[in-house]
């Protein structure tokens, strides 16, 4: 396919590995922000062509695995409520909660249904006026525009019968978490190229100064991760700490105006929870004043829940970059796509789905 | 790809990955025309892929080597 198959190919790949071979002097730890660049990476072999001196590290830029416990477990209680259709991502439907899932509330007769798009969710409340439709509005800014147009368009035809369990968080203020940490060994950033089409890379450039650290916007496909790659070391082994944009085919400096008027209309910005990390002040959306009838936290009543994560799960060290998947005494063994322990085992952007799909036989 | 709809709002595509045809929302990008690229995430049309942009890489990796050749033929 156009625009994709180009940026697979191996000679012009390596072509790239060699130039940051031959530029690289000292040892860099970069973290790469999105879920689906750690996938690229572990399913290309991309940390593989890097010299020794670079490491990796895996960002928090999984939203199913970010996603609290307690909004899980808020979930499924709402999920298994009668005359509820309970609509999601697939990719939320295996994520444990405290006691169960939402396949397993789906197997004991629950609603549960998988949409593509926020929209069909719209369009399931409109068909079916008896019933109650609640939509699982997790993501990171790239689905924000779709989950407030799905909002926007619910208001406009007046439903009474939609609503969302809102999840949503957001980048920036993740990145700055993370810098501020003690534990703190990023050096560098490979951004994450479609949460910058959707919000554009203006909020960089603060972060970039202020923690003298270099973060360059990047795509998805081998030759955009190698380049992102190569542009942060060429700023580390310059001593620069600048924002640059390698996924300019897709990203401009001011994002998409459209989208960002609407999430600003719909949403305003709240304190979120992140699993494994803990709160982190002005990360998340949740829905402004003029639209809270649509938040379904205050439709259904639910209390604040309070839970503890399992004691076995390093998702949270992961997601902060701190341990490699593999590193977990639980990976591949009690911990499965089929049977995990954490959420990050589950998302098809998760770093320990990713490790359990590409890395299971020793190198 | 096809367009249908003239409400900004509700303009919807029809976008073909590569052999499979989906339908996306297209309010975010009143640019586009049918037989533009765009980049989709669930349903909806984020951003246009920039045609010359795309090239660059290419361009790059073509200047490296020619700068390669010259070092090489140089003195």
């Amino acid at each position: 396919m156009k625009y994709l198959d180009e940026y697979r190919d191996a000679e012009l790949a390596q072509k790239l590995a060699r130039e940051i071979h031959r530029i690289t002097t000292k040892p860099w730890t970069l973290m790469e922000v999105c879920g689906g660049q750690t996938h690229a990476i572990v399913k290309f072999g991309i940390d593989e062509l890097l010299p020794k001196q670079i490491t990796l590290i895996h960002g928090p830029g999984c939203p199913v695995c970010v996603t609290p416990l307690e909004m899980i477990d808020k979930a499924l209680e709402i999920a298994a409520r009668p005359g509820v259709i309970f609509t999601s991502f697939g990719d939320m439907l295996r994520v444990p909660g405290s006691t169960t899932d939402l396949l397993s509330v789906k197997a004991r007769g629950g609603d549960v249904r998988i949409v593509y798009s926020p929209l069909d969710a719209v369009k399931l409340g409109e068909q079916n006026p008896a019933k109650e439709v609640v939509f699982f509005g997790v993501g990171f800014e790239t689905t924000a525009p779709a989950t407030a147009m799905a909002i926007f368009q619910a208001a406009q035809k007046g439903l009474k019968n939609f609503s969302m369990l809102i999840s949503h968080v957001l980048v920036p203020p993740a990145m700055e978490a993370l810098l501020s940490s003690p534990n703190c060994r990023v050096q560098g950033f490979l951004a994450a190229g479609h949460v910058c089409a959707v919000m554009g890379f203006e909020e960089y450039f603060p972060i970039a100064a202020k923690y003298r650290v270099p973060i360059v916007v990047t795509g998805f496909e081998p030759m955009d991760i190698l380049q992102g790659v190569l542009m942060t070391v060429q700023q580390l082994e310059a001593g620069r700490a600048e924002v640059e944009n390698q996924y300019a085919r897709s990203v401009r400096r001011e994002g998409n105006q459209p989208a960002q008027e609407l999430i600003k209309k719909v949403f305003k910005v709240v304190p979120r929870k992140w699993r494994g990390v803990g709160e982190i002040p002005a990360s998340g959306l949740g829905l402004s004043a003029a639209y809270t009838a649509f938040d379904a936290e205050k439709k259904f009543g639910l209390a604040d829940h309070h839970v503890e994560e399992p004691a076995e799960c390093m998702a949270g060290l992961v997601l902060q970059g701190l341990k490699k998947p593999h590193e977990c005494p639980a990976f591949g063994t009690r911990c499965t796509p089929e049977h995990p322990l954490g959420a990050t085992m589950v998302s098809s952007e998760g770093a320990c789905a990713a490790y359990y799909r590409y890395r299971r036989q020793p190198t | 790809m096809s367009i249908s709809g003239d409400d900004p709002l509700t303009r919807m595509g029809r976008v073909d990955f590569g052999g499979i045809i989906k339908e996306a929302c297209l309010a975010y990008v009143p640019e586009v025309k049918v037989g533009d690229y765009v980049i989709v995430h669930v349903g909806f049309a984020l951003s246009k892929v920039d045609e010359d942009e795309a090239q660059k890489v290419f361009e790059y990796l073509k200047q490296m080597d020619e700068l390669a050749e010259l070092k090489e033929g140089g003195p």
